[in-house]
């Protein structure tokens, strides 16, 4: 045979392998085709192909096995059994940059599943080498790096920690900084998932500056990469009293209420998740959110979402209002109430439901006028009704008996609390009745109102027991009305008046 | 001699007489000598009794001095003091009402002011006011923007239709599909077929199929304002390992008519692809 036809020989096995691989990477594409895939085999076939002599064969091969563990966590097991991750490892440092990108690409899609496949990744040298990669030029290598950091980092606190101290958060930091805005996004939200475990580890992140550069992007137009930098921010700030300064600090506040309005619904929930986080702390904090205009872009944001989205809005309210009567007052003048209460009537679920009534009983337990604003949304009935509720959770019926006893305490508008007379059981109705009895001595008409509205009458039917604070309460009502009144006001009066009757002999 | 018997009688009555007085005498000894001793005794005692009353009574003297003078000492101490408690008392009580003014207002002023909560209540009204104003019009311009952008998008998007449909162009002898017999006035798309200048197709550098750029999803390309063949989905499996560069313009593509189509239809090269993979 002629040297050529020997070289077509080999030339031809090199076009059917890659065109095997090329065939094999786009069917990986597709989640269905991963179970047949596997049972064909596949996982034992693409492992040589990772070691050909081919460059592009060898980049294919390796995208190819990171599609199929993306897709399926048992192909992924397979990945680390079959010891596959150290030889990915190793040629990370060695080779051309469409190599490493598909080995990141690979470790990424191991390290998603859980936390002991991240561990795997990290047990063979995984994140020095992805911290190599991260040094590159090429900014999809950086980007893939970075991509399978974040994942790393996403599951528990060790694992980050070995992210840390893999000297990663300086070369995050750096990434954040290039122009291309996928890199940025994946460095923002590794930073996020980095520091979302522990103190130390945000603390970590912030001594290299990161919050800096994180405020710059704030007002960027891309939407996705606001997602992750207002997530970073939100991580760092929820730990600790200082880290929510250090945020502050960066002067990002007036300029991230603007993002409020942002179309996307996503970066909407994370700037109120971040004015949550910050506001959660102290007073103060939440004085800096409060007066630059956060209360009324908040209370907006809640009327325009719905559903899950609402949460950090409704417990950011909660929380300012929880610090002192001013910032509750704040609150209430923003038209917080109004709102809270549509959220409560709307969502149907039960930890949404119950964060509402939390925040209502933060906004209503501080002074009387601040029970009133909350009375005359007509929120205590509705409160009532979720605590009385069968199908209430438990957690739903904690936190609506507590704000209702906590308003109920303070609460000195008798025409919100009349309606509590009539359906309460007897440990609110105790509530309601020592309100009653204490402004009714002072008030002459509050005192007229009582008793033709009915509600002398229903307090005369409430059975207690002598000595219990109840009735102590109950006589003390009784004593502020003259005794005929009383005695019209209680049960079987008319029956009494016919007995008299029937024994009346006309003189 | 008669007396001398007389005195020798006498005594022997003497003797008798002695000795009579003697044992009376002796008789009479003890009694009388305890006689004399109570009467001693007796009287020593009351010499005594005097001598101690008479001490009683300077000592009583000298007592009652003494307890006087230093009672009213005490006494002069017990008065200083009670002044002095007194003009305490009051000093305390007008230090208090002094405290109580000087708290009372200081607590109104600066701790709990009324009118700095209140006028804060209202300023930040005022500055929720603002606030939704400002975020409102920001939405609303931000959404134009976005509008506008669309507007382009569909616009360029027609633009480019127009360019491929040429062919549907009405002649003189044939009218086209948009522009029927039938219709009292041509169509849109008649009007933007006749004034959009017929442009050869470029060819571009076709892409490998496994592309191994933004692998993991990453931004779609931005859509630029000018034209662009779309991605011609080569089914070749090799690829070739240079981008083909399009045929030199003759004339500038500008347009007569439009402003706005001139704008979106200056040429551009054809971006270089990269990721080419050599084999």
């Amino acid at each position: 045979m002629s040297q050529r036809q020997i070289i077509q020989v080999f030339e031809q096995y090199q076009k059917s392998r890659m065109q095997f691989v090329q065939t094999v990477a786009d069917l990986a594409a597709r989640p269905q085709n991963t179970e047949i895939l596997q049972n064909a085999g596949v996982m034992s076939l693409l492992r040589p192909l990772m070691l050909d002599v081919v460059p592009s064969i060898q980049q294919t091969a390796a995208l190819a096995l990171g599609r199929l563990a993306d897709h399926s966590d048992n192909l992924a097991e397979a990945v680390v059994r079959e010891d596959i991750l150290p030889q990915l490892v190793h040629s990370l440092a060695s080779q051309n940059r469409f190599y490493k990108k598909a080995a990141a690409f690979v470790l990424r899609a191991v390290a998603k599943h859980s936390p002991e496949l991240s561990q795997a990744v990290v047990a063979c040298g995984g994140v020095d080498a992805l911290v190599l990669c991260l040094e590159e030029f090429d900014p999809g290598v950086k980007e893939a790096a970075a991509w399978a950091l974040g994942f790393i980092a996403r599951h528990n606190a060790s694992l980050s920690q070995s992210i840390v101290d893999a000297g990663a958060i300086p070369l995050l930091v750096l990434c954040l900084q290039e122009p291309e805005m996928a890199l940025k996004r994946i460095a923002a939200s590794t930073l996020s998932d980095i520091c979302k475990h522990t103190p130390e580890l945000a603390q970590t992140v912030v001594d290299t500056g990161a919050i800096a550069h994180l405020a710059q992007m704030i007002l960027n137009p891309d939407a996705k990469l606001k997602r992750q930098v207002f997530s970073a921010l939100s991580q760092i700030s929820k730990h600790s009293v200082s880290l929510a300064e250090m945020v502050i600090e960066a002067e990002i506040f007036p300029a991230a209420v603007a993002c409020l309005r942002d179309p996307d619904e996503y970066v909407r929930k994370n700037v109120t998740t971040l004015m949550r986080e910050v506001v959660k702390h102290t007073p103060e904090l939440s004085q800096v959110i409060v007066n630059c205009g956060g209360l009324a872009a908040v209370i907006d944001y809640l009327g325009d979402c719905h559903g899950n989205l609402r949460l950090p809005g409704i417990m950011m309210l909660g929380y300012v209002a929880a610090h002192s009567e001013n910032l509750a007052m704040a609150v209430i003048l923003s038209k917080g109430v109004p709102q809270l209460a549509l959220c409560l009537s709307e969502e149907s679920e039960h930890h949404i439901k119950a964060a509402t009534a939390w925040s209502i009983g933060q906004i209503g337990h501080h002074t009387p006028e601040h029970a009133k604003a909350v009375a005359t949304a007509n929120l205590l009935p509705k409160l009532l009704q979720l605590y009385m509720d069968a199908s209430s959770s438990e957690d739903l019926q904690v936190k609506s008996k507590k704000a209702l006893k906590s308003i109920l305490q303070k609460c000195t508008y008798l025409p919100g609390l009349e309606p509590l007379l009539y359906d309460a059981p007897s440990k609110i109705l105790k509530h309601v009745v020592c309100q009653f009895s204490k402004v009714l001595p002072h008030d002459s008409k509050a005192r007229r109102l009582f008793v033709t509205s009915g509600g002398l009458k229903k307090v005369q039917e409430i059975e207690a027991e002598p000595g219990t604070p109840l009735q102590e309460y109950i006589n003390a009502i009784n004593s502020c009305f003259p005794e005929e009144i009383v005695r019209y006001c209680s049960p079987g009066y008319s029956e009494l008046l016919l007995e008299r009757l029937e024994t009346y002999q006309p003189a | 001699m008669a007396e001398l018997l007389k005195i020798r009688s006498e005594a022997e009555e003497f003797l008798k007489e002695y000795f009579l007085r003697n044992s009376q005498a002796e008789e009479n000894r003890q009694k009388e000598n305890q006689a004399a001793t109570r009467i001693q005794s007796w009287f020593r005692a009351c010499k005594v009794r005097a001598y101690l009353s008479h001490l009683h009574k300077k000592a009583i003297i000298i007592q009652k001095i003494w307890r006087g003078f230093t009672a009213r000492a005490r006494f002069r101490q017990m008065v200083k003091a009670a002044y002095f408690i007194m003009k305490m008392n009051f000093y305390e009580e007008m230090a208090v009402r002094i405290q109580r003014r000087w708290r009372g207002f200081f607590v109104r002023r600066y701790i709990h002011n009324f009118y700095a909560r209140k006028s804060y209540l209202e300023g930040l009204s005022r500055k929720n006011e603002l606030v939704r104003r400002e975020l409102d019009e920001f939405e609303e311009l931000q959404k134009r923007e976005r509008d506008c952008l669309e507007m382009i998008k569909e616009q360029t998007a027609k633009v480019y239709q127009a360019h491929r449909l040429h062919h549907l162009l009405s002649t003189k002898q044939c009218p086209g599909v948009f522009n029927s017999p039938f219709r009292p006035f041509p169509h849109e798309t008649e009007l933007l077929l006749r004034q959009v200048k017929y442009q050869a197709p470029t060819r571009l550098a076709p892409r490998g199929r496994a592309c191994l750029l933004g692998v993991p999803d990453s931004t779609a390309p931005s859509f630029p304002g000018s034209l662009r063949s779309p991605q011609i989905k080569t089914t070749r499996i090799c690829c070739s390992s240079r981008p083909v560069l399009p045929p030199i313009a003759s004339k500038k593509q500008q347009c007569r008519k439009s402003p706005f189509l001139s704008f979106v239809l200056t040429p551009t090269t054809p971006l270089s692809f990269p990721g080419v993979i050599t084999i």
